[in-house]
């Protein structure tokens, strides 16, 4: 019998209460009249199955009337249930949009098999303050035949190219690979074969392969593009297999990859830096004994190649971790943001389900009287809670899936991942969970405190209406905690905007608006010869400069913010290179014009000009940094500066520019005239990009300006249009989306605690209306009244702010990185939050205060 | 029980779990507590349909929410040492409904004949 008791327990509780003895009554019966030890086992068969089946019923009968009593509920409270929904859907929103992005760049394993094992690896040149400096062609050679603890290594550098053969020529990012490259990674192509090491032999003709993207756009996704063959830089390529879509390596902007073949000349410079490599661990051999290994053997290089590796080690890391502390940083601070909203939202939302529960108080009283099991009325409201919760919950998740495509500027490129995380059963796990946690901790907490303190006692005449003292306790320390993270935020948000602005403040060194770019990348080896580059750059800046409005044009290498490399070692006045520590500087090639485009001040001297041509001395203009660091005291004019193949002579001085972005350090910039390069040498830094200063709509001109460039030579693809302003804009736009988010967030926990406190003092003035009728009727006056509801509005604010000054100062401190030289202690900020959270205090206690005041003693007793 | 609510035409019950139309037609001619129920519909069918104690209790919930049934008093049973047991009565809202199911069913009876598909004798 106790075992039947026990199963009993299946039931719901009140339908075990009903039914419980007359279902023992049965059994009883039952096992009387079954004799026999076979009739006994068949019994007990029948009783579980038939419990567990009713059971079951019982309780699908019970959801069912809860969901419909619920919906009920909420139907005739709109507006309550429209607040709980917004508030669940917000908190949760942020959550799930926030872990999104956070687990698709720090978490979440990079989409290659096992990519634990994976590491990078560079040369360690830290004495001169590049830790992660990229590996010289026999170097490479060097480490991937001594090292033992690698499966394999491959070496890859970006590649951007001219591809012609399919529709339009187009201009395209890629890589040169090495074939063991693939074989590290692990993935397969979806299409053909990936690139093998016998790619490598100069003898092997030239195969390609291709990203998913870019099989799509430019060949249709048909299958037969394997055996294509396409010009790439007029250099006949096979197309041999297409990778899958999450292949996004090196970079999500990768769209192909051709085989990088380290032969002849590019063996013999050891400090020609430009590989990229990648390699997997052995199984049994760990990171520390990796970079023991290479240590060692980049030593041994240092002995043999004194000149080029002095100095020089080798460090490794996985490559999970080639993300910069500033991207890792704003994410975890997205996260800890969003976790600060969502503490906002729950509080808030336990706050008005807690006055909620007591404002049915007397009503579930009166149910409780007429004989509504306990336990039953604690499930309708809790029913009444997660359906809440749950809607809310869908509607965040589905806000998170719309904004988190608008945060991509927070994933950074140097991973090899999509901009955009997939939305998979991840996201909709974690709002799930976060939905359940919410909606169970404090849509069950007020019921269930309702179900300890629920009596009879709603029904006793005249009882106030239920605030006891623990109640008004923990909802005044929901509300502390709402101003606490809203201070925190409003701090964050606030030290942001500052660095921001201090960003934006920064002179770029050139005019910003006003400009227009484009790039013309020359098909080599067509335009090997630098006469032949010069009558193109001539016949198009001519045509260009007769264009209506066009102020001035002018060609150089890369532009500002979006090439930051391109540094070289100079030697200055004849003095020999010092190896250990060479003077770097930003090397371009410019045409005349390009300092007026971009109104870049000449300082001293002179511009390059037509007149300086292949066979008159060659000039060279330099940055006043530059300037400063090698003739302090000095006229630089006439100075003589060495590089690569020759002597240059400084023929003017420029203001510095920004290179390497609005935040960074830049090095002294030189600018060489294109039209004295030799032929064939540094192809790479032929002037490719165009700029433009015009006057009135920029737009007008890009058609304009393509005829121009076509008319010069109609296999040059015209790419990257777009104002100079732009490139600058995208410089600051993490910058910008940290702003933007964070200063969301802050709003709406601005918000949401003016809301809570509002609710929390609204509640307590309605529920002490009696009190304060007394009040009046023994000579309080209306201020009086008013300073006791603002006092306490005042008193909860201050703890809040106290406690958030604490916090916000650690959060900040935390941020430093990212505030750009902002002191993390910043008094205007602090000032201007502690404001606004004063701000929140007022706002929320206006209504009540004014209600308290007309309270009027009459009203107060006749409301009994 | 909400004392409100408005009787649902019969036709919306159907048609009838054949549970709760062995218990109704069990109580028919007389209240029953619960044990009897079961034995009665037992007896009745041959030992076709035996209902369990957790289908018959969760079919009397409903029941008397739905109005078929109310408890008729609490009294010893004879057959059950002195125990007290909850007995059952059929409203005559129940009766209404048995009858309409027992309709229902008895048409398809005749359909059935009509077609061929059952002899006459059966």
């Amino acid at each position: 019998m106790r075992w039947y008791s026990a199963l009993l327990h299946l039931y719901p509780r009140s339908f075990r209460v009903e039914y419980g003895d007359e279902l023992i009554a049965v059994f009883r019966s039952r096992a009387r009249d079954a004799r026999g030890g076979r009739a006994k086992v068949s019994l007990w068969l029948e009783v579980i199955l038939d419990t567990a089946t009713s059971a079951a019923a019982a309780h699908l009968d019970l959801a069912r009337q809860d969901v419909r009593s619920a919906a009920r509920a909420v139907r005739r409270s709109p507006g309550f249930s429209l607040t709980v929904v917004l508030v669940a859907a917000l908190g949760i929103g942020a959550t799930a949009a926030a872990f999104a992005v956070t687990d698709h760049v720090l978490l979440r394993p990079l989409p290659f098999s096992r990519p634990e094992r994976l590491v990078k690896l560079y040369q360690d040149q830290s004495f001169r303050g590049y830790s992660r400096m990229e590996l010289s062609p026999p170097n490479f050679l060097d480490w991937q035949r001594e090292s033992r603890a690698f499966l394999g290594m491959g070496a890859y550098s970006s590649w951007s190219s001219n591809l012609l053969g399919a529709g339009d020529p187009v201009r395209l990012d890629g890589a040169t690979v090495t074939g063991s490259v693939f074989a590290v990674l692990g993935v397969a192509p979806s299409l053909g074969r990936a690139l093998t090491t016998i790619d490598d032999q100069p003898a092997s003709a030239r195969a390609l392969v291709i990203s998913h993207s870019l099989w799509m756009t430019q060949f249709g996704g048909r299958p037969d593009v394997l055996g294509q063959s396409v010009l790439l830089d007029d250099e006949a390529h096979t197309i041999v297999g297409v990778m899958p879509p999450s292949f996004n390596f090196p970079s999500r902007q990768t769209s192909f990859w051709a085989p990088l073949r380290l032969t002849g000349e590019l063996l013999e410079d050891r400090t020609n830096w430009y590989l990229n490599v990648v390699a997997r661990l052995k199984d049994e051999v760990s990171l520390e004994q990796a970079r023991a290994e290479m240590k060692g053997i980049a030593a041994q290089l240092a002995l043999a190649y004194p000149d080029a590796n002095a100095r020089s080690g080798a460090t490794v890391i996985e490559l999970r971790d080639e993300v910069t502390r500033q991207a890792r940083l704003t994410l975890w601070a997205l996260a800890g943001a969003s976790l600060c909203m969502l503490l906002i939202a729950c509080t808030n939302l336990a706050s008005l389900l807690l006055s909620r529960t007591l404002d049915r108080h007397r009503e579930l009283s009166v149910r409780a009287a007429l004989g509504a099991g306990r336990d039953r009325l604690v499930r309708q409201m809790l029913t009444e809670n997660l359906l809440l919760t749950a809607i809310g919950g869908a509607i965040g998740g589905i806000a998170a899936a719309a904004v988190v495509p608008l945060v991509t500027r927070l994933v950074p490129i140097s991973l090899p991942i999509a901009d955009v995380p997939a939305l998979d059963a991840r996201l909709l796990g974690i709002c799930l969970i976060v939905t359940m946690g919410t909606g169970l901790l404090f849509g069950v907490l007020p019921p269930l405190k309702l179900a300890s303190s629920a009596s009879l006692d709603g029904l006793k005449d005249g009882a106030r209406t239920g605030v006891s003292r623990a109640t008004e306790r923990l909802r005044s320390m929901l509300v502390v905690g709402e101003i606490t993270a809203s201070m925190v935020l409003i701090v964050c948000a606030g030290l942001l905007l500052q660095a921001l602005w201090r960003v934006q403040g920064v002179n770029p060194g050139f005019q910003v608006s006003g400009v227009l770019t484009l790039r013309t990348s020359l098909p080599m080896p067509k335009y090997a010869a630098t006469s032949a580059r010069q009558r193109f750059y001539d016949q198009v800046l001519d045509e260009i400069r007769t264009l209506p409005g066009v102020r001035h044009a002018g060609y150089i290498s890369f532009l500002p913010m979006v090439m930051r490399g391109g540094i070289w070692p100079i030697t200055v006045d004849g003095q020999p290179l010092d190896s250990q520590n060479p003077h770097t500087v930003s090397l371009r090639q410019i045409s005349p014009g390009f300092f007026d485009a971009l109104r870049i001040p000449l300082l001293r001297g002179r511009d390059v000009r037509d007149s300086d041509r292949p066979d008159s001395p060659r000039v060279v203009v330099v940055s006043e940094s530059f300037v400063k660091r090698h003739w302090p005291s000095l006229d630089p004019l006439g100075r003589r500066v060495s590089f690569a193949f020759g002597e240059l002579e400084v023929v003017g001085v420029v203001q510095d520019i920004k290179v390497r972005g609005l935040e960074r350090e830049s090095e002294p910039q030189i600018y060489l005239a294109a039209a004295q390069f030799p032929d064939n040498s540094l192809l790479y830094y032929s002037p490719k990009d165009l700029v433009v200063g015009a006057d009135g709509d920029l737009q007008a001109l890009v058609l304009l300006l393509r005829t121009a460039v076509t008319r010069a030579d109609p296999q040059v693809p015209v790419s990257d249009i777009r104002p100079l302003s732009e490139i600058v804009e995208a410089d600051m736009a993490a910058r910008v989306v940290q702003v933007r988010v964070l200063g969301a967030f802050a709003a709406t926990a601005f918000l949401l605690a003016a809301v809570g406190l509002h609710g929390l003092l609204a509640f307590s003035v309605a529920a002490r209306t009696r009190e304060i009728g007394v009040r009046f009727a023994l000579g309080a006056t209306p201020a009086g009244v008013m300073r006791l509801v603002v006092g306490r509005g005042l008193l909860l604010a201050a703890c809040g702010i106290g406690v958030g000054l604490v916090l916000a100062a650690w959060a900040a401190s935390a941020l430093q990185t990212l505030l750009f030289g902002v002191d993390p202690r910043h008094a205007g900020v602090y000032a201007a939050a502690i404001a606004l959270c004063l701000a929140i205090a007022v706002l929320g206690t206006v209504l009540p205060a004014l209600r308290a005041m007309r309270v009027d003693l009459l009203d107060a007793i006749r409301a009994e | 029980m909400d004392g409100m609510k408005i009787k649902p035409i019969p036709d919306e019950l159907m048609p009838l779990p054949s549970a709760v139309f062995h218990i109704l037609v069990s109580l028919a001619d007389v209240d029953r507590h619960g044990y009897a129920i079961i034995q009665d519909v037992t007896a009745r069918t041959g030992g076709e349909v035996k209902l369990g104690p957790g289908t018959l209790y969760r079919s009397i919930q409903r029941m008397l929410e739905q109005d078929l049934i109310v408890e008729a008093d609490t009294r010893p049973a004879p057959d059950a040492d002195d125990e007290r047991r909850r007995y059952y009565r059929i409203t005559p809202f129940g009766r209404q409904v048995a009858r309409a199911e027992a309709e229902r069913l008895s048409g398809l009876v005749a359909l059935a004949r009509a077609r061929g598909l059952l002899s006459r004798k059966a």
